[in-house]
């Protein structure tokens, strides 16, 4: 049943209830999701602007425009308010709740009120970590290494009581969505049909759920640490700070595949769609985000190669480090063969697949040098390391959220965005990013270390090539915003399905989607990449690829 | 950049570096290798395999189970070699020989104390002498710290409630650079010092001459090393005020008294810091100094006194 275009203009969850009142108390999936992308992007705003000043004192030894103190507090905000205010919500809470039901073909997720809690969860968490700033400093970097980051004051206690309550929203969450892939499937939707970002935001559902409440323990006991005195992490109390670094890691490398599989997800659906074709090895994708989330969990002790914990220890890390890049590396394969013998359209959005695809790699292959034992005690906590993360946080991470930003614009908001400048933008975050991050490693083999106020001058023209290339970056993602909000009130309307895609929220339902998502229940027929199986949908040049019933019967 | 080594690397200097070197070398040549296969891949695919036809969907490929299977075996037998390779670096770099001479190093926010097994102590600058195994065995009087030397290509955290260690062999005399590597507060990125590495017949002369009873004004000299990282003596302005002929005269403090710089004076602010603080400055320095004996506390009296 096709249909026409008077029908797709009518009622949609935007327009339906225009009041504030109707927004903040929505128990609507994308609405919530809309407010997340708000409270996340201001998170990114303020983090890269705190990241560009760190830049610019960087780019001459001693002080450029602050003090050391100012400067080991800017970069110490960064940092948290890009992992834990940014990049761990980012995709799972903004996509994630957008797409995630509508590929389901769900009227909503399975408990829409502990939804929207998790939204104010959120926000009452990154307001307490933010008031750290008032009360005190906070310094030393997102890690939060004891003793020294309880020897500077009460600022720690604000900031992990912040983290602590962002988890709940992160367990919140991922349980929501881990009970709605499991229930809530339209008929028809086997695990083989279900579109791969399902499969990631599922597997990373997995990670939220069953890491978070380490983070949340080891920052209880910090507290309690700090308040009664029981020597816990601290030496002088007879607390051992090693001890530390094992509770924050066995929660933060799991947290890095909380940051980095709902990429593999938005990357796997992107390569398949403009492609339009099968995504190559989709079995192996799909439960390889799984394997990768619980091996995640075993790999903590990678990070403390020089920490003094004992040399098995280290050798046994070592070893499952290796075993969770080779599944990471066969699905860089599985993208890149999924454009063999497809048919590949160049859009904004694979435009940024196609960047992860080079950005990614190069994460991915410094991992493997810092995962060699007697290379990585060389390359330690200096700016080689600082490199790699960026390279698989926001090359990886940010690079994909990009792309399925631009990928589900049209369906969130009803508007075309202004292609030219989206490619141009594309293009200038990708070089921009390069050339602030490439330099980087460079100068970590040479012996740079990180979190430096102050360095050698041998090491000048990197930071300074570095500090360009976040202009270049800064001037692309400024791009990004521009377009995208001019585009609300001057874009295009969209189509039902500009990029002829498969999966649900693009052939079922209007754009933008109605408020309860489907007007019927969709039956699925066939999987999320089997464009050979809808070739009807193709047929007619320029037509509305949509099997969409809008008038109720 | 940089006036030595590779693009990447800093001249190898200890004997082990250049094993570290030939493994660094083997995964990043073989990364790129195969980097560039799969973007040359990649590139080749996007041009041959563009979109020309908007109605056209092309058929599913058969997947090749071989070419799976080669996939998942290659880079498992490549990553192998390169864990089993790393694995055994690792062990000769982690277990120093037993005929190894052995310094303690303490460290404390933001300075480094070198002792030597004669009972000498330096500061800011490691004495090494070159083809002989060295051990260190360090400690934190305080925060987390960091032992790096780029050039021989050893790092290992000190901690405050154990002793953790590494050793070297420097091939050639020369002077090379110390960092510390673990975040450490407000002067972290000034906490450096020197390898300085001489020959054996060197080592032994420095020692000696090291050994003598110092005049205090020597001794305290020697001594503010550690201090300079936050007090400069020419007047420029650092994290801790400049402390040039300051002697004999009146500072202002924090709290809008002042107090006469005198012998008490320096002694109360070495073992008391926080007790007057100068006005314009907060109180971060340290309060571990305040186990130096009484005689290096003279010392360092009489050298401040000295600055005119």
């Amino acid at each position: 049943m096709e249909m026409t275009e008077a029908d797709t203009g009518s009622v949609n969850y935007l327009n339906h209830d225009r009041s504030i009142k109707s927004w903040l108390l929505t128990l609507d999936h994308k609405r919530i999701g809309i407010m997340y992308l708000i409270a996340v992007s201001l998170a990114f705003l303020a983090g890269g602007i705190l990241a560009m000043l760190v830049r610019v004192e960087l780019m001459a030894p001693g002080e450029t425009i602050m003090s050391a103190d100012a400067y080991n507090q800017t970069f110490t905000l960064h940092a948290v308010l890009m992992i834990f205010a940014f990049i761990i919500p980012a995709v799972p809470a903004v996509m994630g709740n957008f797409v995630l039901p509508l590929q389901l073909g769900a009227k909503d997720v399975a408990f829409p009120k502990l939804n929207l809690a998790s939204f104010y969860i959120y926000l009452i968490g990154v307001a307490v970590a933010m008031s750290a700033l008032i009360v005190g400093r906070v310094d030393g970097g997102w890690t939060f290494y004891t003793p020294y980051s309880t020897s500077i004051g009460n600022g720690i206690l604000f900031v992990s009581a912040g983290v602590f309550i962002m988890g709940f929203s992160s367990i919140l969450t991922g349980l929501n969505f881990i009970v709605t892939v499991h229930k809530m499937r339209a008929p028809g939707l086997t695990w083989n049909r279900l579109p791969l970002f399902v499969w990631s935001i599922y597997s990373t559902a997995i990670v939220q759920v069953l890491a978070t409440p380490v983070i949340g323990i080891t920052v209880l006991l910090l507290f309690l640490e700090k308040t009664l005195q029981i020597g816990i992490f601290d030496p002088a109390l007879g607390g051992d700070p090693v001890l530390f670094q094992h509770f924050f890691w066995f929660y933060s490398h799991p947290a890095v595949y909380i940051m980095i599989l709902p990429a593999f997800g938005i990357i796997s659906d992107l390569m398949g769609t403009f492609s339009r074709h099968q995504v190559s090895g989709y079995k192996f994708v799909a439960l390889s985000s799984v394997a990768i989330a619980f091996l995640g969990f075993l790999v903590w002790g990678h990070h403390m190669f020089v920490s003094g914990q004992s040399a098995v220890s280290s050798i046994v890390f070592s070893l499952i480090t290796y075993l969770i890049g080779i599944p990471t590396g066969v699905k860089v394969i599985n993208w890149v063969s999924t454009m063999y013998k497809g048919s590949v359209q160049f859009k904004t959005p694979m435009l940024y697949a196609i960047a992860f695809l080079f950005t990614f790699s190069i994460g991915g292959f410094t991992g493997i040098l810092l995962g060699v034992l007697a290379i990585d005690i060389h390359l330690h906590d200096t700016y080689f390391v600082v490199a790699h993360f960026h390279y698989v946080m926001m090359g990886g991470n940010v690079i994909a959220a990009l792309g399925g930003l631009h990928y589900w614009w049209p369906k969130m908001t009803g508007k075309m965005y202004n292609e030219v400048l989206g490619k141009i933008a594309a293009g200038l975050v990708f070089v921009g990013f390069n050339i602030t991050f490439f330099p980087q490693f460079i100068m970590g083999a040479k012996g740079m270390p990180r979190r430096y106020y102050d360095y050698l001058p041998e090491f000048q023209g990197y930071h300074l090539l570095s500090t360009y290339g976040s202009w270049i970056l800064g001037a692309g993602l400024f791009l990004i915003a521009f377009y995208l909000l001019a585009s609300l009130f001057k874009g295009k309307k969209a189509g039902l399905n500009p990029w002829g895609s498969l999966t649900l929220e693009w052939t079922h339902t209007t754009t933008p989607p109605h408020p309860h998502n489907f007007i019927e229940t969709p039956i699925v027929t066939r999987g999320a990449y089997d464009f050979h199986l809808a070739k009807h949908l193709f047929e007619k040049e320029g037509s509305e690829m949509s099997e969409v019933v809008t008038s109720p019967k | 950049m940089g006036d030595s080594g590779s693009i990447w690397l800093p001249d190898a200097m200890s004997t082990f570096a250049g094993e570290v070197d030939a493994l660094f070398w083997f995964v990043f040549w073989t990364s790129t290798v195969l980097f560039v296969a799969v973007i040359g891949v990649k590139i080749y695919f996007m041009i041959r395999y563009r979109r020309t036809d908007d109605t056209y969907v092309p058929e599913p490929v058969h997947e090749s189970k071989r070419l799976e299977a080669a996939w998942i075996v290659l880079p498992t037998i490549l990553t192998l070699i390169v864990f089993t390779w790393g694995f055994q670096v690792f062990l000769r770099i982690s277990s120093a020989p037993p005929d190894s001479y052995d310094i303690t190093v303490r460290a404390q926010q933001w300075s480094w104390e070198f002792e030597y097994a004669e009972g000498v102590t330096s500061f800011s600058e490691l004495y090494v002498p070159v083809g002989r195994p060295i051990k260190l065995m360090m400690s934190s009087e305080d925060v987390l710290h960091s032992f790096f030397i780029p050039a021989f290509r050893v790092k290992m955290d000190i901690i405050p409630n154990r002793y953790t260690s590494v050793w070297f062999e420097v091939t050639e005399p020369g002077e090379y650079q110390i960092y510390c590597t673990e975040y450490c507060g407000t002067e972290h990125s000034g906490m450096l010092a020197q390898v300085i590495a001489v020959s054996e017949v060197d080592f032994a002369a420095w020692l000696v001459s090291q050994n003598q009873d110092l005049p205090p004004v020597e001794l305290g000299e020697r001594l503010f090393e550690q201090c300079a990282i936050c007090h400069s003596t020419n007047g420029e302005r650092l994290v801790g005020p400049s402390l040039d002929a300051r002697f004999g005269t009146m500072r202002a403090l924090a709290d809008g008294s002042t107090v006469l710089f005198d012998e008490d004076y320096i002694r109360e602010s070495i073992v008391n810091p926080a007790a007057k603080v100068a006005e314009g400055f907060q109180p971060i320095m340290p309060a571990g100094y305040s186990s130096m004996s009484a005689k290096e506390l003279d010392g360092l009296v009489a050298y401040l006194k000295s600055l005119e």
